[in-house]
């Protein structure tokens, strides 16, 4: 039986050695994650705005709906995109089953609720500071939401690294509508699980580190840029 | 008794001269009740054109909920509201400013601070710039012009809300304790800016607790207590004779709390 160390040896050898096939599977869980977290962005950060910042009727249902869905299970998720997805499904024809776009739409539905509820509390608290000057100047709805998001920005960021968090260890949903397939739709998650379950503890370790170092710096870069936002009194 | 007659001389020919001229907003029965609660009971103002109106009053006796009133931040329970004599509409509305007592700043630096207002009063390209550019030399804040608002000192952000809300060239500006907690320089700075917009015909309504300051810059007084008007007038008149118990009180420095005067 091999020790932790050991396998852990071989790791770091593998990851040092810029083996093909890992980088290939690393630079697929970037571009799928990345796409999902700027896509879930895009619908996220305005959909919480406007719930942040506006008082409608059904509001607190919208805000209470959002947080649910901030846990949503990733494998009813996957299911459900498989479903629209697959040959009978209403998107069959798209042919997207088993592709990262897929992979990228599974995502993004698990991504956005987390994205929007999180922006709707930031906007929210930004609004209730800036309402009545807004108000005064006579600031209309679209250059309000804009002008909140912008302000918000690097506490926005922060959502953000809480959506890409979400989205690079995402496995249920990813496996289920990409199907890990070899060279097309493999990542880091779902090669771990599928190593680790075939005893090839190396390939699953090094991922393992990979990811866990890309969280690190995603991480820091991002206190980094709140810190300085921060002393410079923009945050 | 000679004095006295030539005071009150004076005193009349204050009121007429405050009443000879145009009013520029006019509210008849303000009232607003909040949770059942009474908070501006049935309050008629006029506020005429070019002057600088004062709302004096002790804590609580609603002078930064009746200003919210009249500037619309806050919509009256009951009560009619006219601009030039005419319907309160939206560009009435635009035509007017407010500088809070905590001023608010966007989390941008002086410069992007003025841009933005700018912007949304609709001003593009070189027009812009240019008041900027004014607004940024007479609040004696061009040094600062790239600096971020919030690192300000209490003082100059108050001067930038100031400049924010003259940039926007409103005919009436609003104005909840301007100087409330700044020291003697910035106070004398911010009343300096106000001065010179009423000179440019700005019309002030303007909340303050300052006797001092309302003997340097007021034409008229308001004073209010537990949300109505106690008593209204030419501020030499109001701060020399008034009338009402409650602002006799308060300026003899007995009136603490609203409605709650010292004993003896």
């Amino acid at each position: 039986m091999q020790t932790f160390a050991s396998v852990l040896g071989d790791a770091v050898a593998l990851i040092l050695s810029g083996d093909a096939d890992l980088m290939e599977i690393i630079a697929l869980s970037l571009r799928v994650t990345i796409t999902a977290v700027i896509a879930a962005c895009l619908i996220g950060l305005p959909l919480g705005a406007v719930v942040g910042a506006f008082r409608f009727p059904g509001r607190t249902l919208a805000t209470v709906l959002l947080n649910s869905l901030m846990g949503l299970p990733p494998v009813v998720v996957g299911l459900v995109v498989y479903l629209a997805l697959s040959a009978s499904g209403p998107l069959g024809p798209l042919g997207l089953l088993y592709t990262p776009t897929a992979m990228v739409i599974a995502q993004t539905i698990l991504v956005t609720p987390i994205v929007a509820a999180l922006t709707r509390q930031v906007i929210e608290d930004l609004d209730r500071e800036y309402s009545e000057q807004f108000r005064s100047l006579g600031v209309g709805p679209l250059t309000r939401i804009g002008a909140l998001l912008w302000d918000a920005r690097y506490s926005l960021l922060t959502v953000a690294l809480a959506g890409f968090g979400r989205a690079v260890a995402e496995v249920g949903a990813v496996i289920i509508v990409g199907g890990n397939i070899n060279h097309v739709t493999r990542v880091m998650t779902t090669t771990i699980a599928l190593e680790t379950s075939k005893g090839n503890l190396e390939l699953a370790l090094a991922l393992g580190v990979v990811l866990l170092v890309i969280a690190v710096l995603v991480n820091a870069a991002v206190m980094g840029l709140r810190a300085s936002a921060a002393r410079a009194a923009y945050a | 008794m000679r004095e006295a007659a030539a005071r009150t001389e004076v005193e009349d020919a204050a009121s007429i001269a405050a009443a000879a001229v145009p009013a520029l907003l006019e509210a008849q029965g303000l009232r607003l009740e909040i949770g059942g609660k009474r908070l501006i009971d049935g309050i008629d103002i006029r506020i005429g054109q070019g002057r600088k109106t004062m709302i004096m009053g002790a804590n609580g006796a609603g002078k930064s909920l009746l200003l919210r009133l009249l500037h619309g931040l806050i919509v009256p329970t009951a009560g009619r509201m006219t601009w030039r004599g005419g319907p309160l509409d939206k560009s009435a509305r635009r035509a007017q400013a407010m500088v809070f007592q905590r001023p608010v700043m966007l989390r941008r630096s002086v410069l992007a601070n003025l841009a933005f207002a700018l912007k949304v009063r609709g001003l593009r390209g070189p027009a812009r710039e240019a008041r900027i550019a004014e607004a940024l030399d007479k609040a004696q804040l061009g040094d600062l012009a790239r600096s971020p608002a919030r690192v300000l000192s209490g003082g100059e952000q108050q001067r930038l809300a100031l400049a924010r809300a003259l940039a926007c060239d409103p005919e009436l500006l609003f104005l909840d304790e301007p100087t409330a907690s700044l020291d003697p320089a910035s106070t004398q700075a911010i009343e300096s800016l106000i001065a010179d917009a009423s000179r440019r015909g700005v019309t002030v309504v303007m909340v303050s607790h300052d006797l001092g300051q309302a003997r340097r810059l007021a034409d008229d007084i308001v004073f209010l207590q537990a949300g109505r008007v106690a008593e209204s007038g030419p501020a030499s008149r109001v701060l020399c004779s008034p009338r009402s118990e409650a602002a006799g009180a308060w300026l003899e420095g007995r009136l603490f709390l609203d409605g709650q005067g010292a004993q003896g």
